[in-house]
Formats: structure tokens, C-alpha cells, sequence
């Protein structure tokens, strides 16, 4: 008999199974190409401000005439047949073609064209040539440049944020189960640490490692000459990445460990935890269930909103560990006064920036139920 | 007044804030003190002012309380004038003028200095000044030595500024049989290598004038190897204006930007849940773009286009910061709050929507707003430093982060310089550690999730 009615209830359970996969789905298909259109709309807001933001005292606009006088330029200096000219006839030559140049772009239109054309060079990731900074391999390109920089800048911001993601987590439940420890009150108490930026503790950290105990790397990505072997070549970069870590957690650690700890402390004391607890679950159980599911939308939030201010302090943070990532070059940008760059390196946080937002947008929509179109509307609130 | 006298007690429990209090208090006062000693203009004096304020200092040395850890004592800088004839810890000048005819007079000026140290000088040097119609006044310089022995120095005529540095002198060189005067004058003679000689050292200045009236004035310049009590920086600027003017300067802009944030975001998530509709959407696209807005790199562009002024940074940041994530949170407050009853009885009695705004709802949410004010300073205190070492800070002003900036163009870390990071860099964690800390005991107290956690 038990032979016979086994096949129809675990029939039943897989379609049902299946069905609540299928509709997860959806929802997160859904959600998700909502998110994207929202946020590409924000990007092009964004890029719009920034663009005018530059631009209102006519920055680009100078760089856009230097690039085409500098073309000309160049032009003129390569055709033999104008090169031989006397001087005041190879400038007339140019002028003319600048004129042209410059009609036909555009440059000469009123200033909102001007900046809507910039804005989708901007958004297309089209963003001219630098005045003096050069890619690695020679090229001007602003584009070029940036995106040779772009991997170093994920490597080590994506690393230490999961890593210390994961650590936090661990201990902020660790602590939860402890509550009023010797450990509990160390965390609380070295909580305030926190207001200071990365990078600030970062030149302390060179001081004790580097400096006086010479165990750890002054700075930068590898060891020079960089080993040409894949293992080695990991094992020196996550040499060079211990301090850099290091600094990130004692810059932002202690603070989201309390307030996780906090968040865990309230949805523990909650009626559903006390029944868990009376059915007979173990502590892992009701952690992962219980306490740990309906807190992970906030802590993601919270984690998305730390993430956001770790990439505020990039420039900084990297130059004092000489890391050749986005935000070296931002600082050397600065100092040479290259506009291109800045501009353009502007452009690539915003579009990092959406792309964090996304992705968290994405992972609250897996993690939490409630959230659909149209219900809540944005995640993160 | 009651309740914050209560909310006050309660305060006093934590003795982290009370710490954080303290440590507060002490950076007001420190405030307070650097801009009345050094007023605004002779701030900007001595900290910008060019050579002929600086020219006293040593490039590049390290506080004099340095000695204290070390075993051997570096020699301290200082600057004797005669005339102002006065006494000072290092040492005495004493002029002496003797006529001895109608035109010609002896002016003798002695230099007396203490040398306990256990280091040669980096300098030593005289500005002569000499006042005079067409005949300049004739000096020969003299050092006594502790052990009675005299170096002849050399001899000139004095113009109305000359310069005389004893390391550059040949004849002195060559008195000192081919050591540097630096070290020759300092040590005891003949010995290889060279033994500090301590003791009371004399320069002595004869000279005469050859006019009726005329006269020569000298001020005797010693750069050691520490000065001051905050060291100099590489272009020989004594350190403590800076330290002591950066306090007022980071407590000003971490003060207003936070309070401009706070109280803005406030009024504006109040004005959004209050008319509701269109409004409220409005707010809530521009906080969604205003998160997409990298901060750092749009504060950097308005820096490098336009101005580095810092009251342009402090209402670029302000505006910046207004649209950030709290509005959401003081949104879900302000919701439950538009409906209380009493929200309803001033509707009734025909309240406009700004009195309501502003008498009604905002202050509820003021006893919230406290901690997160109070936390926030640090993080602009910190933001205003960032900027300074980006190179983007205020041109004019001597900030902590100003000082970071130079130390770190100059190579500070890389020389073994540690003093001129090490300083700026402990006032601005002391300062972040103090509103920290008091914020965090206040948010124990003001919120009311946390009460009992």
C-alpha cells in the first residue's frame, strides 16, 4: 500500500517545487529588468549632472577644440603638400578646417545640444583623449586608460569587501549568542575607531608593517619584477593585499559587527525565535532560518550603503598603498589638472556605482519574498 | 529643560562620553586659544608669509620634546637679537658701544649661548643689519670656545642686510685646518673622530663705525636639529600654527556641514511625507540619482574647474550629502507621525503646511536627530582632511589635512620624518574619537531600538 500512494504526493510536492521556482523567477526577471531601467535612467541623470557640473565654466568644450585644433594640427605637420607651406597659409588651412570641424559637431550650438552630445559620448564610454596621462600601452585614450585601471580597483575593493563581509557576519552572530561577553564589549567599545577612513589607517599600518617591522610591502599590487607564474603571481598579490584589508576593516569593521549584532540581538527576541526554540531546533537552525533570513535585507542594504562610501575614499585609499587601481589615477589626474581623466573617471564610478546598487538590488529581490514590482517599489527602503 | 537636564545625567554614566566630552571641551578650548593668541591675519602671516618669516626656522626637523626619548640630545634653534637685548633659555647678547673719536665708535656685541647638546648644529649664521650714510661700519667675528681657545672668523663691512653663514666661511675652514665649521668649532680640537665640546660659547661681533649716527644691529641664528614644539616643515614653517589653527578650522567645517546636512534632509523628508504626491516622488528620484553621483569625484571636479575655496567645498558637499540614505528613514518616521492626532488638530484649526512642517512634525524627530548629528561630524571632519591631501584643499588656510598633503608630496614616510604625519594625523583621530564616542553614548540614549541592547 505505501508503494502505491509514495508516487502521488512526491509527484504533487515536485510540480509545486517546481512551480515556486519558476514563479521565484519570474519575480526576480522582473524585478530586476525594472531595477536596470530605473537605474539606467538614474545614470543618465547622473552623467547629465556631472557633465554640466564640469562644463559650466567650459572646460569640455576646450577639450573638445584643443583635441580638433590638435588633429589639424598634426594633419597639416604630416601631408608634405601643406607642410612646405608658408606658415601664415598652413594656419589658414587649419583654421578652416577647425571651422568646419567645429560646425559640423556642433560646437558652435547653443549649450544644452552641446552637453547632450557630451552626455551620450559620456554614457557610451566615449570619452576622448587624455592631455598627458597614458595608458601602459602608449595610448591617450581616456577610455583605454581607465579600463586598463578598472581590474586592479575590483580586485582588491571586491576582495576585502566580501571577505570582510563574510568575517563580519560570522562574528556578529558569534557575538549575538554571547551577549554582554568580554568580546562584546570590546567590539562596542572599539566601535567609535570607525570615523576615520581607510586610508588613514592605512598610513599607520605602513608605519608599523612596513616601516619599522619590514615584514609586510610598502604598497603596490605585486612584488617587482612581478613573477611570471600564475601561483606566485597570487601569492604576491595577496601579499600586497593583506594591509590594504586590513586597513579597510579597522576603517569599517567594528561598526557594521555592532550593528549586526544589534539587528540579530532584536530579531531573536522575537515569538517565532522563543517557539523555534521551544520545538526543539538547534542554535544553528534557528540562526540560519529564523534570525538570519529576515535580517539579511537590512544587512545587505547596510553593507550596499558601506560599500558605496569605501569607494568615496578610493583615491586616496590606493595612493597611500601605491595600488595602481581608478582612484591612483584619479589622484595623478588631479595633480596634472587632466580634465579628460576626471571627467571620464567621474563617468566610470557613476556607472560602478549603479552597478553595486544593482547587484545588491538583485540579491535583496533573491533573499527577500516580499519584494515585487509596484509592492515595495525600491528595495531599500 | 528638565529633560535635558535628565538626558544630561544619563549621559554621565558612560564614561566613554564623558571622555569624549572632556576631549571635546580641550579641542574648543584649543580653538578658542589659536584664534585669539594668533589672530586670522598673522595666522595667514606665518604660515604664508615667505622667507623673512620663516628664515629663522631649520628645514625639516623634528619638535624639541623629541629629545626627551632620545639618548643623545639634539641641539635646539633659537635666535638672539641684540637689539632687543634680551635673555632668553639658550642664551644673552650684550652690546657694548664705545666712542672713541668725533666719528669713529666701537660697537662690540657679545653673544653668550649654552651647549649642552650632544650633536652638531645644521647652521649657524648672523643677519647683520647696518644703518649708515655712505661709509658702511667694519665687523670682525670672533668664537670663544668653552675652552678659552678664540677662532677668528671673518671680517667685513656691513651693508644694511648682509648675511654671514659660519659654514660658508673658507678662512674659517682653513683656520679649523679643512673641517667643516660646523663640526671644527663645535668639538674638542684634535680629536678623530670629532668629540662634541659642550659648554658656554661665545660670538663675539667687534666692529667699528665711521660716521656720526650710523651703527650696526645683529641677530645670531642658530638652526639645530629640533625646534619648536610641533617641528618645521620643508619650507621651514613652524608646525603649531598649523596644528594649533587646524582645530578650529576642522571643528568649523565638521560642525557646519553636518548640521547643514542634518537639518536640510530633515525639512526636506518632512516637506516630501507632508504634501505627499508628486512631491514625495520627486524627492525620492533625485535620492536615487544623488546615489548613483559619485561624491569624492564630483567634489574633486568642482575642485580642479573652479575653486578650491573651502566655503565652495563645505556647500558642494552639503548639497551632495542632503539626498542620502537617512531620508528614507526619517520618511517611515515622519509617516507615522503625519497620523497622530494632534497632526489632524492643527489641520483643523487651519495651520498652514509650513507652521505644521516646521512646529509639528520637525521637532519630533529632533531627539533622533542628536546622535546621528554628533556621529556625523567626524566623518566631515575626516572628508574636509581627505580633500587637503587630494591637494583640493583651501589654498589659503593651514588645516591638518593641509599638512598630510605636504608631508606626503615631500616624501615625509620615505626621510624617516614621521613627526610631520604622526601629528596632524593624531589630533584628527583624537577628534574622531571624541565625537565617536560621544555620539555613541548619546545614540544609547536618544534611540529608542537600541535602549536595553
Amino acid at each position: 500500500m505505501r508503494e502505491e500512494k509514495q508516487p502521488q504526493p512526491a509527484l504533487l510536492e515536485r510540480t509545486l517545487a517546481r512551480k515556486k521556482v519558476a514563479d521565484t523567477i519570474k519575480r526576480i526577471v522582473k524585478y530586476s529588468a525594472v531595477r536596470l531601467v530605473t537605474l539606467f535612467l538614474t545614470i543618465i541623470v547622473a552623467v547629465f549632472l556631472t557633465i554640466i557640473i564640469a562644463n559650466m565654466g567650459g572646460y569640455v568644450d576646450e577639450i573638445r577644440r584643443g583635441e580638433i585644433r590638435e588633429n589639424y594640427n598634426q594633419q597639416a605637420a604630416m601631408n608634405p603638400a601643406i607642410r612646405n607651406l608658408p606658415i601664415e597659409q598652413r594656419r589658414q588651412w587649419v583654421e578652416e578646417r577647425v571651422r568646419l570641424e567645429e560646425e559640423r559637431l556642433g560646437l558652435n550650438k547653443p549649450f544644452l545640444v552641446r552637453t547632450v552630445s557630451y552626455m551620450t559620448n559620456a554614457l557610451t564610454l566615449n570619452l576622448g583623449r587624455s592631455l598627458q596621462l597614458t595608458s601602459d600601452s602608449g595610448s591617450r585614450s581616456v577610455r583605454l586608460i581607465l579600463l586598463e585601471r578598472l581590474p586592479s580597483t575590483l580586485v582588491l575593493f571586491g576582495t576585502a569587501n566580501i571577505v570582510l563581509f563574510f568575517v563580519e557576519l560570522y562574528v556578529a552572530l558569534y557575538l549575538s549568542r554571547r551577549y554582554g561577553s568580554f568580546l562584546d564589549k570590546l567590539i562596542i567599545a572599539l566601535a567609535p575607531l570607525n570615523s576615520a577612513p581607510g586610508w588613514f589607517y592605512g598610513i599607520f599600518l605602513i608605519l608599523i608593517f612596513a616601516a619599522l617591522l619590514k615584514i609586510l610591502p610598502f604598497g603596490g599590487m605585486v612584488d617587482t619584477p612581478p613573477p611570471s607564474s600564475p601561483l606566485p603571481y597570487a601569492l604576491s598579490l595577496m601579499k600586497h593585499m593583506i594591509l590594504p584589508m586590513l586597513a579597510l576593516g579597522l576603517s569599517s569593521a567594528f561598526l557594521a559587527i555592532y550593528s549586526q549584532r544589534t539587528f540579530f540581538l532584536i530579531y531573536s527576541s522575537e515569538d517565532y525565535v522563543e517557539m523555534a526554540r521551544a520545538k526543539g531546533l538547534t542554535s544553528r537552525d534557528i540562526e540560519r532560518r529564523y534570525i538570519l533570513r529576515p535580517t539579511l535585507p537590512t544587512i545587505i542594504t547596510s553593507f550596499a550603503l558601506g560599500l558605496i562610501t569605501v569607494w568615496t575614499g578610493a583615491p586616496i585609499f590606493e595612493t597611500v598603498f601605491q595600488w595602481p587601481g581608478l582612484g591612483k589615477q584619479l589622484f595623478q589626474a588631479i595633480g596634472l589638472y587632466d580634465t579628460p581623466i576626471i571627467l571620464g573617471e567621474t563617468v566610470i564610478f557613476s556607472y560602478l556605482l549603479a552597478i553595486t546598487v544593482f547587484l545588491l538590488d538583485f540579491i535583496y529581490a533573491l533573499v527577500d519574498p516580499r519584494v515585487k514590482v509596484g509592492g515595495q517599489g525600491s528595495a531599500s527602503s | 529643560m528638565s529633560q535635558l537636564r535628565k538626558n544630561f545625567r544619563e549621559l554621565l554614566r558612560y564614561p566613554s562620553a564623558i571622555a569624549g566630552l572632556f576631549i571635546i571641551l580641550i579641542l574648543v578650548g584649543v580653538s578658542i586659544y589659536a584664534l585669539i593668541a594668533i589672530p586670522y591675519r598673522e595666522a595667514i602671516r606665518l604660515w604664508r608669509g615667505g622667507e623673512e618669516i620663516w628664515y629663522m626656522n631649520p628645514k625639516n626637523v623634528p619638535p624639541e620634546w623629541i629629545n626627551l626619548f632620545r639618548r643623545n640630545d639634539l641641539p635646539a634653534s633659537f635666535l638672539l637679537d641684540s637689539q632687543s637685548e634680551e635673555e632668553n633659555i639658550h642664551g644673552t647678547v650684550v652690546k657694548e658701544v664705545t666712542p672713541l673719536s668725533e666719528e669713529m665708535t666701537e660697537v662690540k656685541i657679545t653673544f653668550s649661548f649654552d651647549y649642552p647638546y650632544e650633536d652638531y648644529p645644521q647652521e649657524l649664521m648672523l643677519y647683520l643689519n647696518g644703518s649708515y650714510r655712505e661709509k658702511k661700519p667694519y665687523v670682525a667675528i670672533t668664537i670663544i670656545t668653552p675652552d678659552g681657545r678664540e677662532l677668528r672668523a671673518n671680517e667685513l663691512s656691513i651693508d644694511e642686510a648682509e648675511t654671514y653663514r659660519f659654514s660658508q666661511d673658507q678662512r674659517l675652514q682653513r683656520r679649523l685646518r679643512g673641517l667643516a665649521p660646523m663640526v671644527g668649532i663645535f668639538s674638542v680640537p684634535d680629536t678623530d673622530p670629532p668629540v662634541i665640546l659642550q659648554g658656554t660659547y661665545q660670538v663675539v661681533l667687534t666692529g667699528f663705525t665711521f660716521e656720526e649716527g650710523s651703527d650696526f644691529n645683529a641677530r645670531l641664528v642658530m638652526h639645530g636639529k629640533v625646534a619648536g614644539w610641533a617641528g618645521t616643515d620643508h619650507r621651514r614653517r613652524d608646525l603649531s600654527v598649523a596644528l594649533l589653527w587646524g582645530a578650529p578650522l576642522a571643528l568649523a567645517f565638521g560642525l557646519l556641514a553636518a548640521l547643514g546636512t542634518t537639518v536640510t534632509t530633515m525639512v526636506i523628508s518632512a516637506v516630501g511625507v507632508w504634501f505627499g504626491g508628486w512631491v514625495d516622488e520627486l524627492i525620492q528620484r533625485i535620492t536615487e540619482v544623488n546615489l548613483v553621483l559619485p561624491f569624492l569625484p564630483i567634489l574633486i571636479m568642482i575642485g580642479t574647474f573652479y575653486s578650491k575655496s573651502i566655503w565652495l567645498m563645505l556647500g558642494a558637499t552639503i548639497l551632495l550629502s542632503i539626498f542620502g540614505g537617512s531620508i528614507k528613514t526619517y520618511r517611515a518616521i515622519f509617516l507615522q507621525i503625519k497620523e497622530s492626532p494632534y497632526i489632524e488638530a492643527a489641520r483643523a484649526y487651519g495651520a498652514g503646511n509650513f507652521r505644521i512642517i516646521l512646529l509639528y512634525l520637525v521637532p519630533r524627530i529632533i531627539p533622533m536627530l542628536i546622535p546621528t548629528l554628533v556621529t556625523l561630524i567626524p566623518t566631515y571632519v575626516f572628508l574636509e582632511a581627505s580633500l587637503a591631501v587630494l591637494g583640493l584643499g583651501d589654498p589659503v588656510l593651514p588645516t591638518w589635512g593641509k599638512i598630510i598633503n605636504d608631508a606626503q608630496a615631500n616624501g615625509a614616510l620615505y626621510m624617516g620624518q614621521y613627526y610631520w604625519v604622526l601629528e596632524p594625523a593624531v589630533l584628527l583621530m583624537i577628534t574622531g574619537l571624541a565625537f565617536a564616542l560621544l555620539g555613541f553614548a548619546l545614540d544609547r540614549i536618544f534611540n529608542p531600538r537600541l535602549r536595553g541592547v
